[in-house]
């Protein structure tokens, strides 16, 4: 055998053939079946793409790398599920690009934070986090109550739908509207974005006159974790 | 053929500037990493900029310390060993060297400068946004052609072990950066040019992202400074690689084992059983070529294991070799599932990382820079030796700190999550976790200190060297008896 292995180090060529069929096997093997094996993203209702308010708030969240310190993936064990809600389904996170699962707990789950705390603790919070959790160690992001830029969110859409986002033509050309409504819109009035995005959270959060990247953020933590209804889902009929 | 090594002017200038820049890189990311583990004691250090939050200046330790420190030993040691052991210059020479070096440095100004603002791709150790990304792999193109073709036009017959290594640390990193960083960017909708979206979304994301992930550590932080373990322990050491059997095996074990490791990761998530299986068994397999390497550089030293004594620049290189022993026995075991259900998103993982980051990837490369130094600018020796042992000690009595706080802190937090009263209630709340963490950030950050102040005192040593200048110490003879 070690004779032989001379042929691969005395020839470039050899030794690159020898090592590319080495290293691509174990990625093959892994990544591959998940796009084909039909049971890797459970089948349940509720999952939609985000509206586009939440879709902004999303890119706050990865823009100030939040995911450095929340994980938002619940592990199926007791204390994490009396903690954070539900353990978290691959489907929830399908329209995830990318996802955000994390890899750290310095601050505690988000996958289910939405619902958990009103608009206002979530702004007071972001602001200056000790104001509400004294112990708390999370940077202050008072910045956020600033206008947010949403003149390009349309394209933001358009190459989400690339990517396999199921955005129609019609959320394409209202994101802009459906944006602006989400903040400003009357929920008893039942807004045309409601329709559109079931679940999506309706207001003001930071209650300034003009949407400010606060109220995106806030409507992204408000909806996370909310889309499936855990009521009329049975675990065996989603289970893999 | 000639066996006059003199024969072959080497291409060191652009040697020269990596390993300034490793220097410089490397104290620039130590000193972020402080910064940020200040920042977890004292929350108040975040300054409510938004340039300044910790969510914001991770990624620039990080990439600062992997991409900016590392990326420059390794460009340094690599181009360095390639020409050396295949007795020819640089392929390129200092053009395409000097094209490398120029575009790689402003890369990194240009990439942690797009963190700070706020562009990032989102995804951990991949940040850069999608132009950027397309720029190194420019510069990785450059890199491949430099040392291929150096090797392509060698005299030696047989290509040198640490080249196996650097040539499947730059093959893979190829691989998995192209396959990682597909993204369509929102600009050619007419959107931001600095923003992009993954193709791959969800579960499939994470497991590319771990793949990607993973295989960082495995082969730009483990291949990579493999390579520079196999030229310079033998050549501190005076004494040839101890197998050349074992180099075969745990080469090729490692590299196709490595790749399969990445869903440890991603234990007890929505990832599929079976591909959490597969990335624990693979992992746990991992340990044995890891170890296989671990043996060939240690027993390099038989017969010379007074050098440890005697040259403080050999208990760099050794250490870190004990240290990859350490780390790659703790990996494996942190990738068992009953363990990583403690260990996972805890500060375990944390002191994981910097046991082998600051005692495997950073004293093997404080060795092969002390060594590089004196060779590439003609001294004899470097300025000083003891400052060398001075260094030596600073630097391990903080990655003791670091990684033993780590230890104390992560398992604490670990188990204060799952821990129930006697009514049956969670007993901690999340932010009582927190709170417990505060003594322990402190030592970590104590230890990283010591750790910035150890690479101060190269920086001078380094300076000195360069000057010309050589201390009057008593322990310069023992030393040099022993080179």
């Amino acid at each position: 055998m070690f004779k032989h292995h001379a042929k691969l180090e005395t020839n470039i060529f050899f030794l690159a053939v020898g090592i590319l069929l080495t290293i691509v096997v174990g990625g093959l093997v892994e990544v591959v079946p998940l796009f084909s094996i039909e049971s890797t993203i459970e089948k349940v209702d509720g999952v939609r793409p985000y509206s586009p308010l939440e879709q902004k708030g999303r890119d706050i969240y990865i823009r100030e790398g939040c995911y450095n310190c929340h994980s938002q993936m619940i592990r199926p064990f007791k204390d994490e599920v009396e903690r954070y809600g539900h353990y978290s389904l691959a489907a929830e996170s399908k329209y995830d690009h990318p996802f955000q699962w994390g890899s750290k707990r310095t601050g505690p789950d988000l996958a289910r934070v939405g619902g958990k705390y009103t608009d206002d603790w979530q702004v007071r919070h972001l602001v200056n986090p000790r104001d509400v959790v004294p112990g708390s160690i999370m940077p202050g992001y008072k910045h956020l109550l600033r206008p947010l830029d949403y003149s390009d969110v349309a394209a933001d859409l358009k190459a989400l739908r690339v990517v396999g986002v199921p955005y129609t033509d019609a959320q394409i050309a209202n994101a802009k509207k459906d944006l602006e409504e989400q903040v400003f819109g009357d929920p008893a009035a039942k807004p045309a974005v409601a329709a559109s995005y079931p679940k999506a959270h309706i207001g003001s959060a930071s209650g300034k006159d003009k949407v400010t990247e606060m109220d995106a953020l806030v409507a992204y933590l408000q909806v996370l974790g909310t889309m499936v209804d855990f009521s009329t889902v049975k675990p065996e009929a989603i289970r893999r | 053929m000639s066996i006059n090594t003199e024969a072959t002017p080497y291409c060191e200038d652009v040697i020269k500037k990596f390993t300034l820049a490793a220097i410089f890189w490397g104290v620039v990311g130590f000193l972020a990493g402080d910064f940020i583990a200040l920042q977890l004691a004292f929350p108040v250090l975040n300054l409510d900029l938004e340039w300044t939050s910790f969510g914001r200046l991770r990624p620039v330790h990080t990439s600062a310390v992997i991409f900016a420190f590392g990326g420059n030993v390794l460009f340094s040691t690599s181009l360095y060993i390639v020409q050396r052991t295949s007795r020819a210059s640089l392929f390129g020479g200092s053009g395409l060297g000097g094209f490398i070096f120029w575009n790689f440095q402003a890369l990194i100004v240009v990439a942690a400068l797009s963190y700070v603002l706020g562009f990032s791709q989102g995804q951990e150790y991949a940040e850069p946004e999608w132009w950027i990304d397309l720029w190194l792999t420019v510069i990785w193109v450059a890199y491949l052609i430099a040392f291929a073709g150096t090797i392509m036009k060698r005299k030696e017959p047989h290509i040198y072990v640490a080249n196996w290594f650097f040539f499947a640390m730059i093959l893979t990193i190829a691989m998995l950066h192209l396959g990682n960083n597909l993204a369509v960017p929102a600009a050619f909708f007419g959107g931001s040019w600095m923003k992009s979206y993954n193709v791959f979304g969800g579960v499939q994301n994470a497991m590319t992202q771990w793949w990607y992930g993973h295989n960082a550590v495995g082969f730009f932080l483990t291949a990579g400074f493999l390579g520079i373990m196999y030229y310079f322990v033998p050549k501190r050491a005076e004494r040839p690689v101890y197998s050349y059997r074992l180099s075969i095996v745990h080469f090729w074990a490692l590299i196709f084992l490595y790749i399969w490791a990445g869903p440890h990761h991603l234990h007890y998530t929505a990832l599929p059983d079976w591909a959490q299986t597969l990335g624990m068994t693979f992992s746990v397999m991992l340990w044995m070529p890891s170890w296989g390497g671990m043996i060939n550089g240690l027993m390099t030293l038989s017969g010379a294991w007074d050098k440890l004594r005697t040259d403080p620049v050999m208990r760099f290189l050794v250490s870190s070799v004990a240290f990859y022993g350490m780390s790659t026995f703790e990996g494996p075991m942190m990738s068992i599932k009953a363990v990583n259900s403690l260990s996972h998103y805890t500060d375990w993982g944390i002191g994981h990382v910097h046991s082998g980051a600051l005692g495997w990837v950073a004293f093997v490369s404080f060795g092969a820079l002390y060594y590089l130094v004196p060779k590439l600018w003609g001294r004899k020796e470097l300025y000083s030796l003891k400052l060398v042992g001075v260094h030596f000690w600073i630097a391990t009595v903080g990655i003791v700190f670091y990684i033993t706080a780590m230890w104390i802190s992560g398992i604490m937090q670990g188990l204060m999550w799952r821990a129930y009263d006697s009514l049956g209630f969670l007993q901690y709340s999340f932010i009582e976790t927190v709170e417990a963490m505060r003594p322990y950030y402190m030592i970590r950050a104590l230890g990283g200190f010591l750790f910035v102040l150890g690479s101060l005192v190269m920086v001078y040593n380094v300076y000195k060297t360069i000057k010309g200048d050589v201390a009057d110490e008593a322990m310069a003879p023992a030393a040099g008896a022993a080179r």
